[in-house]
């Protein structure tokens, strides 16, 4: 075990990947001399050379491409977006090439996809998105989002092993503030929900930097026994999990960090309104980004990303319902 | 511009005549590159008259006229070599080694299609035989026929990726991508774009501003422009890529000046193209071309004709009689689960192919 922060834990998956398999390689701009925007991969040029930490053209549709081309010939690349929001400029290659490639022909497209997400310092409308849900919306891809250090290596570990196209969401917000135990070496976080803390009068189901909001909003809150479920997946969507939970918890509030519209979490909304309603001891509520672009400016980001206080308010109102 | 390239490429070749285009081929191979020819037209003709009765569903798409530049290229592919098609080179599955059969199962939504009615028509790649099925976003595989290069390049195989895409294709931003990528990279990839004149209604000059063959060099590496009506040049301009490919000499940009001489698909009637200019290019038909070499040289082409009628008749039965897909099934295989198939490998058609070729 080692003390690692979530970045490092990152690094840490993307340097043991390299180490033990040939077919890995890294793609993406920046990543190689310079280390990567967020100095992911800082010094692995070094060690792995830059044929395996490859500094690609700008060109986001390409990344993709190129890496789905190298995948179905039996390499497995890792493609790093500078930021998430790139991945719009390679949005056809993930979801029309990559996505729909095993069921049309039978052709696995091993490649992972990297998007440093999310708000919470400054980035404005193009350096702050979270687009998980695009994928979700479209057949053939997963989608894995990390709350933890260990999860981040595990669930990296699982990503690159996987034979599918797989969108890695790593919460940029949380590279340096998550620290935790990590186990040393290759290991494979299964793509299923966790639960972050145990509880029974209401569950908090949410994911990535979201999971940390829910927990500080929720402790010790009135003396409540408050559930926190970490979904870590979104695809495959771990249902058992959030019906275990609602059964358990009978009061439901789901946070995004996302635009609240067809979000992951209104997907959870929709899952409980069909199978678990005979559970439910109040209305599901939901906390989430409205639908805007994510402002820059310091009050007015604050004013739309789900706050601690945001997440305790409604907690409190279901409790009182 | 459209009639500059076109005669450009012609070269000025009297009607009629029909000398070798290359010493590279014997005639078992100038054969071959008929056969696939016949069989892509017999073939698109029967499932054409398919689509006609209602068997074959949605929309229906051809390659009548441009079967060259299918065949010529595939011809020239190692059994190591990967290929991504493009909607109008069915010779290039027949060459890589797709049956009949298959092919037409795939056209009606059989369960014994290549893509076991997942997805229509053309859309198909067998990947036993090293091809990658195309999309309908073009030229999407050319960023994927990259990759596949790229890896090679990284893996030190001596072995190519070939794909094709059209005139419209040149105007998307993946073109770039990919021609830039490849160019950086120097990676042992062939471009082969089909200049049919029209990207469904659109003609050329409302495409582009220069000839995009001209792009290659921008790039850093080689364009050539090639008859596309002649599959024995196609063959030997993609011979020579493929051994600049595998040299280490980078990518090849081949522009094959065709016509498409139907609809862009079967509900167009193509009112928007002037009827001389498909009367001139009917004139330069691959087939008849072809057939009047083998025919200068004592080939019964006569009787391979029957042999290629035969085949599509066998091949039609076969697949009207294949199953549909089960409906229940309609929810398998969007994810692979377990251990991801490889790609297979071609079968080598050309009598050059030595033992060392394609190797990986």
């Amino acid at each position: 075990m080692a003390m690692l922060t979530y970045l490092q834990a990152i690094s840490s998956a993307l340097r043991d990947e390299l180490r033990s398999d040939d077919r890995v390689l890294m793609m993406g701009e920046d990543i190689g001399v310079f280390g990567g925007a967020f100095k992911v991969t800082d010094g692995f040029i070094e060690e792995f050379g830059p044929d395996r930490v490859m500094d690609t053209p700008l060109a986001e549709s390409a990344i993709i491409g190129t890496a789905i081309g190298a995948a179905v010939v039996g390499m497995r690349p890792v493609c790093e977006m500078q930021f998430s929001d790139f991945i719009s400029c390679g949005f056809d290659q993930l979801v029309n090439v990559a996505g729909k490639m095993h069921y049309r022909q039978g052709l696995a497209v091993p490649i992972t996809v990297r998007l440093p997400s999310g708000g919470g310092f400054s980035g404005g409308p193009f350096h702050s998105q979270n687009p998980e849900a695009w994928f979700m919306q479209s057949p053939g891809i997963k989608v894995v989002a990390p709350s933890t250090a260990e999860d981040a290596k595990g669930l990296l570990h699982a990503a690159i092993h996987d034979p599918n196209p797989v969108c890695f969401m790593e919460h940029k917000h949380l590279y340096r503030r998550i620290k935790g135990e990590v186990p040393d070496g290759v290991f494979e976080t299964p793509f299923t929900a966790r639960i972050a803390r145990p509880g029974s009068d209401l569950v908090v189901i949410t994911y990535g930097a979201m999971v940390h909001v829910a927990l500080e909003a929720t402790e010790a809150l009135d003396g409540a026994a408050i559930e926190v479920l970490d979904l870590r997946s979104l695809v495959p969507l771990d249902e058992q999990a959030i019906l275990d939970s609602v059964a358990r918890c009978s009061k439901v509030v789901i946070v995004d960090e996302a635009n609240s519209t067809c979000a992951a979490g209104a997907q959870v909304a929709a899952l409980i309104a069909e199978r678990a309603f005979e559970d439910l001891d109040g209305p599901v509520v939901r906390v989430a980004t409205p639908d805007v672009p994510i402002p820059f400016s310091p009050p007015l980001e604050q004013a739309v990303l789900p706050s601690v206080d945001r997440v305790r308010e409604a907690c409190r109102e279901l409790l009182a319902y | 511009m459209a009639t500059n390239i076109a005669e450009s490429a012609a070269g000025g070749a009297p009607a009629g005549a029909a000398p070798a285009a290359t010493d590279q081929l014997l005639v078992e191979d100038r054969i071959w590159l008929l056969r696939a020819m016949l069989l892509m037209r017999g073939l698109e003709e029967r499932a054409m008259s398919l689509y006609r009765q209602g068997k074959v569903p949605g929309s229906f798409y051809d390659g009548y006229g441009q079967e060259a530049v299918s065949a010529g290229p595939a011809f020239a592919m190692g059994p190591h070599d990967r290929l991504c098609i493009l909607h109008r080179d069915l010779a290039a599955h027949l060459i890589r080694g797709v049956t009949p059969a298959t092919i037409l199962a795939q056209y009606l939504g059989k369960d014994t299609g290549i893509t076991r009615g997942r997805d229509g028509n053309v859309h198909f790649g067998d990947r036993r035989l090293g091809c990658v099925g195309m999309v309908s976003m073009l030229p999407d595989m050319m960023l994927v026929a990259t990759g596949m290069a790229m890896a090679f390049k990284l893996r030190g195989e001596r072995r190519c990726a070939l794909t094709w895409f059209g005139d419209g294709s040149t105007s998307r931003g993946d073109f770039h991508e990919a021609m830039n990528w490849a160019g950086v990279q120097k990676l042992p990839v062939v471009f082969v774009l089909e200049n049919n004149q029209y990207a469904y209604s659109t003609p050329l000059e409302k495409q582009f501003a220069v000839d995009p063959v001209e792009r290659a060099a921008a790039y850093g590496f080689v364009g050539v422009t090639v008859d596309g009506n002649d599959a024995e040049a196609m063959f030997d301009a993609s011979r020579a890529a493929r051994e600049r490919a595998l040299a280490g000499d980078g990518p090849t940009l081949i522009e094959a000046v065709t016509m498409r001489m139907h609809g862009h698909a079967a509900h167009d009637d193509m009112k928007y193209v002037p009827k001389e200019q498909v009367e001139e290019w009917r004139q330069r038909d691959p087939i008849d071309r072809q057939e009047t070499r083998l025919r200068e040289v004592g080939v019964d082409v006569d009787a391979l004709r029957a042999a290629v009628a035969a085949e599509i008749d066998a091949a039609t039965e076969e697949a009207l009689a294949a199953r549909m897909p089960d409906p229940a099934s309609v929810l398998n295989g969007v994810f692979c689960e377990g251990e991801a198939e490889p790609l297979g490998d071609g079968v080598p058609r050309w009598s050059g192919f030595g033992a060392a070729d394609g190797e990986s």
